[in-house]
């Protein structure tokens, strides 16, 4: 009798255990999960307004403005269709360069895009494979050079 | 002509390849003494084509033959002799080429050390290496041929993608293949067994030296490219949840799970079928891992290739050699069976928690690196695992892990009964937690719980594993490697876990707009920005700015971070300026210049951060010690002998 007893416990502790580790799993992974956005799917009102997402697509090129003597920097994302203005304030990686793919990470502001971290691969080739995949579903007008 | 003659011997190796594992499988099955005499020199005669093609590879970067596409892409007439022999696996076909020569390798070296294992069982070994060796030199052939032509040749190459010139770099994927590769070995022990039916303790003492060795090479390759990205990417962090790095890490963890399994199986003779198992995933996750950085599906920061149908071909080899593996597993592992039971306080018991913890972590990075894909290979909308994710499940897995160590360091095989021990474990948490207390608001502050109770196991795991072997001294008994190796390993784990949370919760970093005279203030520190001057070398220009490091005041260094182009991949690259200290290190890094005579400045104070580096390399030692205990050296005098040269060269 005691023995099964025993066990039993042991397998309830076990089971509950188990299901909090999971749902305390689910909770961390839904959390920090982050979706992909274009600039036409932001256009659309698709990206979520009060929930972190990632912007991908290109630097218009001759749209970086910077404040002279500070990290604040501003520039606009383009898929070719549509552009969403971008802030930032700090540190631009080595890659970041107008004309090129970039992947943003951040919020909707007023029709912001406010990034809090710009990521651009060491990789002179480098196209993020979401914006290559952006752009090959929903090809630039002819008339527009992707430049790269 | 020479670059064909490469191509002629992957060419001849992939059918010596073939041979090995024809005649190792096929001869073991029929027992033909015939047969199994062909393996040894098939194995010999692919190691000599194998070094043959990468000799001609080399050569090719070495005298500049740009007629040669992937020395054209990956080489450059103003790079260095030492990055044009690096550049060999600079990207995608070469280090295919390196991953198949060491396999090459290491089979040899099962060739030569397996002389005293029984013949049919050493052949079934060489024969599963066979297989695994024919399908990467197959793909490499068929869709990565590092000997294919470019004609016309250019007048110069695309040079070495630039972050990859670095000599910690240069070194980092071969140690990090030879951990990957030989995971290989300890698979292909395992699916021998399997085919055997016949899984003892030798056998596992057979693969314990095996296994360790490929895991110490794994620990210092992982700990050789978070070294790199923290002082050649420029971010100041050891460890940043990339794909590519928990590639890596995965296969680690689960190879630490194996060589703790393959203890118990080989002690007692328990977890026969968990420990095939886990050597099955330790090598498919090794796999795994090459198809993510190969394949280039990933989001990555530092994935240097990109093309998905070589991905395919990988993702089916992948599933043969897994699939195989398994497939002989539901079908042999139902024969083993295990002769005794353990105590839920014994040892046994503790290894099986330390190894649920380690595979439960593997499974962590597994789920954060895989969810992007499978959700984009499922159609869905596309996401991506930010670090918190990994930030927020590791260290629980992580704390547990390393308190669980601490206390069944003290079990006894078989029947625990940790009353006996309850003084050893009182006195190792009180000295441990007295000790973290003390570097927490000694040396620091309190900052949160999580690091706080990290750094108190830390300490726990280092005076819990000293016991043993400080008992075995008094009493004058012997000290076998094994035991020192096991110490120095446990001791790197606490050394490590210590140094990530004070990295974690102690690091002070300020990104800011710095003119030349101006100083960014940091506690007790203060890094001032002296001067800004042009630098040249010999494939790259930039500026190199000087920066001195104040504390309360006075000068105490002077760091000289740089930014570099390129030249021919027109690339920008931040060379970060580090000052080491023994308990902090110093880092600055040039982000780029913001106009009105100021630049972006990155400064930081890491403390400990080189100690989670110097951990991992004491545990690759105690590893590496620990796999050349002469316990599994062989009885007859000649074999003795070499495995004593293996033991030497492990131990270097």
């Amino acid at each position: 009798m005691m023995a099964r007893h025993k066990r039993l416990w042991m397998v309830v502790g076990i089971l509950a255990g188990v299901s909090v580790a999971a749902w305390l799993g689910t909770q961390a992974f839904r959390s920090n999960v982050m979706f992909f956005f274009d600039p036409t799917q932001i256009a659309a009102g698709e990206a979520p307004p009060d929930k972190r997402f990632r912007l991908g697509g290109m630097v218009e090129k001759g749209s970086v403005q910077k404040t002279a003597g500070t990290m604040d920097v501003k520039f606009l994302v383009t898929d070719f269709r549509h552009t969403v203005p971008v802030t930032y304030t700090g540190m631009l990686p080595d890659l970041f360069r107008e004309g090129q793919g970039v992947v943003a990470h951040g919020h909707m502001n007023h029709g912001v895009f406010v990034a809090d971290e710009i990521l651009a691969k060491h990789d002179e080739k480098y196209m993020p494979p979401e914006v290559a995949k952006s752009l090959k579903d929903n090809p630039p007008p002819p008339n527009i050079t992707t430049g790269s | 002509m020479i670059p064909e003659l490469g191509q002629f011997a992957l060419v001849l190796a992939l059918l010596m390849a073939a041979a090995q594992a024809v005649f190792g499988l096929w001869g073991a099955h029929r027992g033909d003494p015939r047969w199994l005499a062909v393996v040894r020199p098939a194995v010999a005669g692919q190691f000599v084509l194998m070094s043959t093609a990468v000799g001609v590879l080399i050569y090719a970067f070495v005298s500049f033959d740009f007629s040669v596409l992937y020395v054209a892409s990956n080489s450059n007439s103003a790079l260095p002799t030492f990055y044009r022999v690096a550049a060999l696996w600079g990207a995608h076909e070469g280090s295919l080429l390196l991953w198949g020569w060491i396999l090459a390798l290491w089979t040899l070296a099962v060739a030569a050390f397996s002389r005293h294992l029984p013949a049919s069982f050493a052949s079934r070994v060489m024969g599963v290496l066979g297989v695994v060796s024919f399908g990467f030199l197959l793909f490499t052939l068929y869709t990565s041929n590092p000997f294919a032509r470019l004609l016309p040749a250019p007048a110069d190459g695309r040079d070495l993608n630039p972050v990859l010139q670095d000599p910690a770099l240069a070194i980092h994927p071969p140690l990090l293949y030879m951990g990957y590769v030989g995971m290989a070995v300890a698979y292909a022990f395992a699916c021998a067994a399997m085919l055997e039916g016949k899984l003892d303790q030798t056998w596992a003492r057979w693969t314990r030296p095996w296994t360790t060795v490929a895991w110490c090479f794994l620990s210092v390759g992982i700990a050789l490219g978070s070294w790199w990205a923290y002082y050649e990417l420029g971010w100041g962090g050891y460890w940043f949840w990339d794909p590519v790095e928990n590639a890596s890490f995965m296969p680690w963890l689960v190879g630490t799970a194996l060589i703790h399994s393959l203890a118990v199986t080989e002690k007692r003779g328990l977890f026969k079928s968990w420990t095939l198992l886990l050597a099955i995933l330790a090598f498919s996750l090794s796999l795994l891992g090459t198809f993510l950085v190969r394949s280039g599906v990933l989001v990555s920061v530092h994935s240097f290739a990109a093309d998905p149908s070589r991905g395919m071909f990988i993702l089916g080899f992948l599933v043969c050699m897994i699939g195989g593996a398994l497939i002989l597993y539901a079908w042999r592992a139902p024969l083993l069976k295990s002769p005794a039971g353990f105590d839920v306080t014994a040892r046994e018991a503790f290894l099986l928690y330390n190894n649920i913890a380690l595979v439960l972590g593997a499974l962590v990075v597994f789920i954060g690196t895989l969810a992007p894909l499978v959700n984009d290979a499922l159609g869905m909308q596309s996401i991506s695992v930010g670090p918190g994710w990994f930030k927020y499940s590791f260290p629980y897995v992580a704390v547990a892990l390393v308190a669980l160590v601490s206390v069944g360091i003290h079990a006894a095989w078989k029947r625990g009964r940790l009353g006996e021990n309850r003084r050893r474990l009182w006195i190792g948490l009180g000295a441990g937690a007295f000790a973290g207390l003390l570097i927490v608001f000694g040396a620091y502050q309190w900052e949160r719980a999580l690091s706080t109770i990290g750094i108190v196991c830390g300490c726990w795991v280092i005076v819990s594993s000293l016991f043993d072997p400080i008992d075995r001294w008094r009493r004058k008994l012997t000290l076998p490697r094994a035991i020192i190796g096991m110490t120095i390993a446990h001791i790197g784990l606490g050394v490590c876990v210590i140094a990530i949370c004070a990295v974690e919760s102690y690091t002070v970093e300020r990104d800011v707009p710095l003119a030349p005279g101006e100083t960014v203030a940091m506690g007790r520190y203060a890094y001032r920005f002296d001067t800004l001057e042009p630098v040249e070398g010999p494939n790259y220009d930039g500026v190199r700015a000087q920066v001195t490091v104040l504390r309360d005041g006075q000068p105490i260094t002077v760091l000289h971070p740089e930014k570099r182009n390129y030249w021919v991949q027109r690339s920008t690259m931040t060379e970060a300026g580090i000052h080491a200290r023994w308990n902090m290190d110093l880092f600055v890094a040039m982000g780029e210049d913001l106009g009105a005579g100021r630049w972006s400045v990155r400064a930081q104070l890491r403390p400990l951060i080189d100690y989670v580096w110097l951990a991992a390399f004491l545990m690759a030692l105690g590893g590496a010690i620990a796999a050349s205990d002469p316990r599994y050296r062989i009885r007859q005098p000649i074999a003795d002998h070499q495995a004593a040269a293996t033991g030497a060269a492990e131990a270097t």
